[in-house]
């Protein structure tokens, strides 16, 4: 039942703001429905913490430890990215950057978004897993070009075809994911049920798995952004709206690492060996270091920020593929505290550029006297997301990094380098944002504050210490990706 | 029908369509690439059905039935729409190194056959010689849309590939559960809406559908 109002109250949102349109309480209706979903969300949560995984709607639905903490994130950051958009969208309204139409399908398409982000996690089936994704695709892909700029455009095309191709890939693996699964569980809807596949994973054609894994990590990985496939992401990121930047930062690259996590297990069980495990270390290391070098160059400030989810999902990636108790919680945890921080990051970083009507970092001066909040909220985020302590992207760090000495304590400096590179390349550029005196351009704004200060508090109290539930959570899950 | 002749039927049908993913390939005019790729859905409709009764999987004949009706009639008929509402139907586009290309797309076709030499060893099924095919298809498609400029070009070449793995998923498994099939041909007809709104914003902004100019957005130094 809470599955449902979970699933329903995004799908009725999308389709009640597609009506409502350009009113003024659009907003607030988008509010109160990604506000229903978060406790739609947490109920569900709780849920699953009290009586284990549940299986539910004829064997459609599957709820685990791993796909409930993404879902309850999930609606979180929705949440707040709803409230964000309020003031931030008004703006780019009044500045004739969006027309009527535009704040109609801006609303109705955030809600569908989050809807085929949720369907992408709560579904059993493989199959409908994939249709998820391509959905969550194709709901951003007008919004990424929603300012109809020439560049927009531009980003936009090349992120529907580049992600549409990329997803044929992974669809193929589903495929032969099926054609695998039917000689052991017989033919019909069964066999893409994850349950049931998971039971058999040994039984599996080990060869087909194999090459099946190897278009879903080509497919998935163009998804999450990894390096060489990662060619879409910085450029939807600088030119989509900022909100659709932090929750396709924050969230969809997160799904697809979950809908790649998901189908390692299965290839792992089959194979035996870590095979797949180290393709995805690979690809994420390459990612980590390639987008760490990137950011050295960026001029636009939500360019430079799309270069570090690149890295950082390439550091979740990475620790996934090293498996072991240790990199899988530190893997689960960074995918947290990444989104979180990410997203604030994002929030600040759209104030930071309508005060000054520019994306370029160097028209950026003097946040911190024009507008303490934001000021602040841009630096201690770069602050978490470079891994300094105390925050919680230090912690998820420090436990992979830790891992990675054990098992392949020959990546190790590589892994350091690529921290230490994107370190100081942020770095550089924050400070000069942030400092000085407010330049003559600069305007004065109204920001959205709530979402900033609770994401950071949350970082900063996962960083300090971790609730007991979290960590049983994450333990559940780690026992569940052995 | 005996199932060796079914077998036979259906490797004339996928010949046939590997025959339309290259001529897609080379195909200069914006109508004959509309046309092809009606053929194509003809075919692996026709293919479907053929696979369908030989193997009494009787969800074949619904599958056969969407495929007609979705990449026969209804893509067709939206592009069809779009390309004159565009008018850009007597558009030629310019196509480099036909026979690079060619030759491109068939080292693909060997590709595809040794790779998928594993799953036509297991396999017992009529189909289990179309799979590489099928496979070639999806690897035509992409080389498709990497090799031409024109949206248009690449949209029904980002279809094709859409047709391949949907006969990869016929020949391998006699189709994806049905569940599945539905919710692909659902995300298809979205994306059909979207590239349709996306070509007019193409060509308000740039003037022309031709994705070359789209170049702005580069790394600087």
């Amino acid at each position: 039942m809470t599955l449902l109002i979970l699933l329903g109250t995004s799908f009725l949102a999308a389709i009640i703001l597609a009506f409502v349109g350009d009113r003024r309480y659009a907003a607030e209706i988008n509010i109160l429905g990604s506000t229903a979903t978060f406790i739609a969300g947490v109920a569900l949560a709780v849920h699953v913490y009290l009586d284990g995984p549940m299986i539910a709607g004829g064997k459609f639905f599957f709820v685990d430890a791993f796909s409930v903490y993404l879902t309850v994130l999930t609606a979180f950051v929705s949440m707040t990215t709803a409230i964000f958009s309020r003031r931030y969208m008004r703006r780019e309204r009044e500045h004739g950057r969006v027309g009527h139409w535009g704040m109609r399908f801006y609303h109705a398409m955030f809600q569908l978004f989050i809807f085929a982000m949720l369907l992408a996690l709560l579904t059993n089936n493989v199959g409908v897993l994939w249709i998820a994704m391509e959905l969550a695709t194709l709901s951003t892909v007008l919004l990424v070009s929603l300012y109809r700029t020439p560049t927009a455009i531009e980003a936009a095309w090349k992120y529907f075809i580049l992600c549409g191709v990329g997803i044929a890939q992974a669809l193929f693996g589903t495929v032969l994911l099926y054609f695998a699964a039917e000689k052991v569980l017989g033919e019909g809807g069964e066999a893409l049920l994850w349950t049931n596949l998971s039971q058999v994973s040994t039984q599996l054609e080990p060869t087909v798995l194999r090459l099946a894994f190897v278009f879903l990590m080509v497919g998935y990985g163009t998804k999450v952004g990894l390096v060489p496939l990662h060619n879409w992401l910085p450029d939807a990121h600088s030119e989509g709206p900022t909100p659709i930047s932090a929750v396709l930062s924050g969230l969809l690259l997160n799904i697809a690492l979950y809908a790649l996590v998901r189908c390692k297990v299965l290839v792992d069980g089959s194979t035996g060996t870590n095979q797949a495990g180290n393709l995805m270390m690979g690809f994420g290391l390459l990612s980590i270091l390639v987008a760490a070098f990137s950011l050295l160059r960026q001029k636009d400030i939500k360019r430079m920020f799309a270069y570090s989810s690149i890295e950082h999902m390439g550091i979740a990636t990475f620790a996934f593929g090293l498996g072991g108790p240790i990199a899988t919680f530190g893997a689960l945890l960074h995918m947290l505290v990444h989104s979180l921080t990410k997203s604030s990051i994002f929030f600040t970083v759209g104030h930071a550029s309508q005060m000054h009507e520019t994306q370029e970092m160097e028209k950026i001066k003097g946040l911190i006297r024009g507008n303490p909040l934001v000021g602040w909220g841009l630096m201690l985020g770069v602050m978490a997301i470079v891994g300094m302590p105390p925050f919680g992207v230090f912690t998820s760090e420090f436990l992979i990094l830790t891992a990675t000495m054990k098992d392949a304590a020959l990546l190790a400096p590589l892994l350091l380098l690529g921290l230490g590179v994107a370190f100081a390349a942020l770095f550089r550029r924050v400070q000069p944002m942030v400092a000085g005196a407010i330049p003559l351009y600069q305007k004065p704004l109204k920001a959205a504050h709530i979402p900033v200060i609770l994401h950071m508090v949350l970082v900063l109290i996962i960083g300090l210490y971790m609730p007991n539930f979290l960590s049983r959570w994450f333990h559940t899950a780690v026992e569940l990706l052995k | 029908m005996s199932t060796n002749i079914a077998a036979q039927m259906n490797s004339v049908l996928a010949a046939l369509v590997l025959l339309t993913a290259f001529g897609l390939l080379v195909q200069r005019r914006v109508y004959g690439l509309l046309h092809l790729f009606a053929w194509q859905g003809l075919f692996l409709s026709i293919s479907t059905a053929v696979v369908g009764f030989v193997s009494s999987q009787h969800h074949l004949y619904i599958s056969s039935v969407l495929t007609l009706a979705l990449k026969v009639i209804v893509l067709p008929y939206i592009l069809h729409t779009l390309i004159i509402r565009l008018k850009i139907h007597k558009e030629v586009e310019t196509v480099v190194n036909v026979p690079a290309t060619m030759l491109i797309g068939i080292a693909l076709v060997i590709f595809s056959y040794h790779l998928t030499a594993p799953i036509r060893d297991l396999s017992t099924l009529v189909t289990k010689s179309t799979i590489a095919v099928a496979l070639a298809t999806v690897m035509l498609g992409l080389l498709m849309m990497i090799t031409r400029r024109h949206a248009v070009t690449q949209i029904i070449g980002f279809l094709a590939m859409e047709n391949g793995l949907f006969f990869a998923a016929t020949s391998a498994t006699y189709g994806m559960p049905l569940v599945v099939e539905l919710g692909v041909a659902l995300d298809i007809l979205i994306a059909a809406f979207i590239f349709g709104i996306f070509f007019f914003h193409i060509r308000e902004t740039f003037d022309s559908l031709d994705v070359e100019q789209m170049a702005m957005l580069k790394e600087e130094d």
